[in-house]
């Protein structure tokens, strides 16, 4: 029997991969060019897919809008860390070279219909986009770029959590940025964190959760301590719907839920309505 | 095994008290320090509040939904210093580790806190904090409650707080749930504590895949005091006695007591509105590193 099948499915499964994605959630079918046209997110269940930093930038500036800043900001290895395989500073260089960007989120300048903002995007792809040291470095230049320039400053964040390969510098990264974030609100200036999926760990328990705004889109895993690690301490199921935003929003952690196609005009509909920008 | 290329991730710190030692022990591991950080009969904050002052006032509650027990928050006066002091709190007997989660805060814990904290402010008092936790407790009420939020807003908002602050990391440093009450002027640590992004046995079974590998984990995330002094994380080596803290406690405790009048006295000179600005510098400064 098995001969058989595997000689059928062989030749089907490329095209299938190449042409179609398939929901995480749900498991639909999807052509991949509708997919993209529909924001990476599931037509059947609404799931809201992983963007890149790039992909994210490119759906909230306004077209040629984006000047990125402190790009020469690249990840480092204080530790000179090493694990079982590999060392830290040949797995980030690999990363790097894959993914095209210097760090976990890429930040910039940016027109959001119009307004003048300053923007971050985290990359998942990057290392799970955790919080290493070039990543709070970003963080804390964009901060302060948006006090200097009075503008907004719109974080959207997509991390496992802090960076193990990078130690206790990863972890003095959550106060970092919450501190030059607490300066900029400080000055009457508007900060929103945009929440998508995964936020967790250390970038969850700093400046993720510390906006003027907190949204976050559907059905998107928010938390501070993994599942797993919840189950084996309280030694008791969880129910489905814990750590996602729907139920963040419920216990009063979130402003709004907001879905993609949705996200630019609610952004610039509230940032109008907060700082009378034109 | 893993890290037979780096053979050097031991104790780059000076000892101060031990050079001319006559017979040769073995250089402490890395592990080793783990061990002593957890020792059980390594000083606690209850230790600590017994020795400086037995009457102690604790004040409870975050106003909101609890008073977490595992969190110490209130006035106390240190070599006759008034201060706001807020620590994890480890019990020592079974029925008293149960009741203080093991020093696990909750959100309320992290919300009370900084309502004492805030007390500082007002009315012009210094701030110690005792950090001594394996980690903020991972539980379903603590999410809902938003433990990420509670830490996260301690980090903003002691960021700014107008109130000398003294951060002594006296046993476990453990990630979010140690920094929650970490940010401060002078960082202080003890020669024996340790401080983590996350734990040795955590970080093995995720990068080693089997959390045996923890004495390999700890050697690779550089969490010693004469590291962190190194990594310019800390500030302040504090001694301990030969051995460790739990070999001779009351020297330990007299020995940290000094330290953070040390440190009060020099901060307390500086205008608040300056110490606010060095805060930043300092924090800002952290993981920034020359090309």
């Amino acid at each position: 029997m098995a001969w058989f099948t595997k000689a059928q499915e062989a030749p089907l499964r490329v095209p299938t991969e190449a042409l179609w994605n398939v929901c995480k959630k749900c498991g639909a079918y999807t052509p991949k060019d509708e997919y993209a046209a529909n924001l990476k997110v599931c037509p059947a269940c609404g799931a809201h897919g992983r963007l890149s930093a790039r992909e994210r930038i490119a759906l909230l500036a306004d077209k040629g809008s984006f000047k990125e800043i402190a790009a020469e900001v690249i990840a480092h290895d204080p530790l000179a860390f090493h694990d079982a395989k590999d060392a830290y500073a040949q797995k980030v260089a690999a990363t790097r070279e894959k993914t095209g960007i210097g760090e976990s989120i890429v930040v910039g300048t940016a027109k959001l219909d119009g307004i003048p903002v300053v923007l971050g995007a985290m990359d998942f792809r990057f290392m799970g986009g955790s919080l290493g040291s070039g990543t709070g470095e970003r963080i804390l230049q964009a901060a302060e770029t948006a006090r200097r320039l009075k503008r907004p400053l719109i974080l959207c964040t997509a991390s496992g959590g802090a960076r193990m390969q990078e130690g206790i510098v990863s972890l003095m990264q959550m106060a970092k940025t919450c501190a030059a974030i607490q300066r900029l609100r400080d000055e009457g200036l508007l900060y929103v964190s945009v929440m998508t999926d995964p936020t967790t760990g250390g970038v969850s328990a700093s400046y993720a959760m510390v906006g003027d705004l907190n949204i976050a889109e559907p059905k998107t895993l928010i938390g501070f301590a993994g599942r797993r690690v919840i189950e084996t301490t309280i030694k008791q199921k969880l129910p489905p719907e814990f750590q996602t935003s729907e139920y963040l929003l419920e216990h009063g952690f979130l402003d709004k839920i907001v879905a993609r196609k949705d996200l630019k005009a609610f952004l610039a509909k509230t940032i109008r309505f907060l700082t009378a920008a034109k | 095994m893993a890290t037979t290329k780096k053979p050097t991730a031991k104790k780059p710190a000076a000892k101060p008290a031990a050079k001319p030692a006559p017979k040769k022990a073995p250089a402490p591991t890395t592990w080793d320090t783990v061990q002593i950080a957890r020792h059980p009969d390594r000083p606690l904050l209850i230790d600590y509040l017994a020795a400086w002052d037995p009457q102690a006032n604790e004040l409870h509650g975050d106003r909101l939904v609890a008073d977490d027990p595992a969190m110490f928050a209130g006035l106390v006066t240190i070599g006759g210093e008034r201060v706001v002091l807020v620590g994890h709190r480890k019990g020592r007997t079974t029925e008293e580790k149960i009741a203080y989660r093991f020093g696990m805060a909750n959100p309320d814990g992290y919300r009370k806190a900084m309502r004492i904290m805030r007390l500082a402010e007002k009315f012009r008092l210094p701030i110690v904090t005792l950090v001594d936790t394996s980690g903020a407790f991972p539980g379903l009420d603590a999410e809902a409650r938003g433990q990420a939020e509670a830490i996260a807003k301690n980090l903003a908002d002691m960021s700014v707080l107008k109130a000398p602050i003294v951060v002594v990391v006296t046993g476990e440093g453990g990630s979010g749930g140690a920094l929650g009450i970490a940010v401060g002027d002078r960082i202080l640590m003890l020669e024996h504590a340790i401080y983590s992004v996350i734990s040795p046995e955590g970080c093995a079974s995720i990068l080693w895949r089997d959390g045996k590998f923890a004495p390999q984990a700890a050697e690779a995330l550089k969490l010693t005091s004469g590291w962190l002094k190194k990594l310019g994380i800390i500030d302040e080596i504090v001694p301990e006695p030969k051995g460790g803290a739990h070999k001779d406690p009351a020297k330990a405790i007299e020995t940290v007591k000094q330290a953070i009048l040390k440190a009060i006295r020099e901060l307390k000179k500086v205008p608040v509105e300056k110490l606010v600005e060095q805060r930043y510098a300092k924090f800002a400064a952290m993981g920034r590193f020359a090309k």
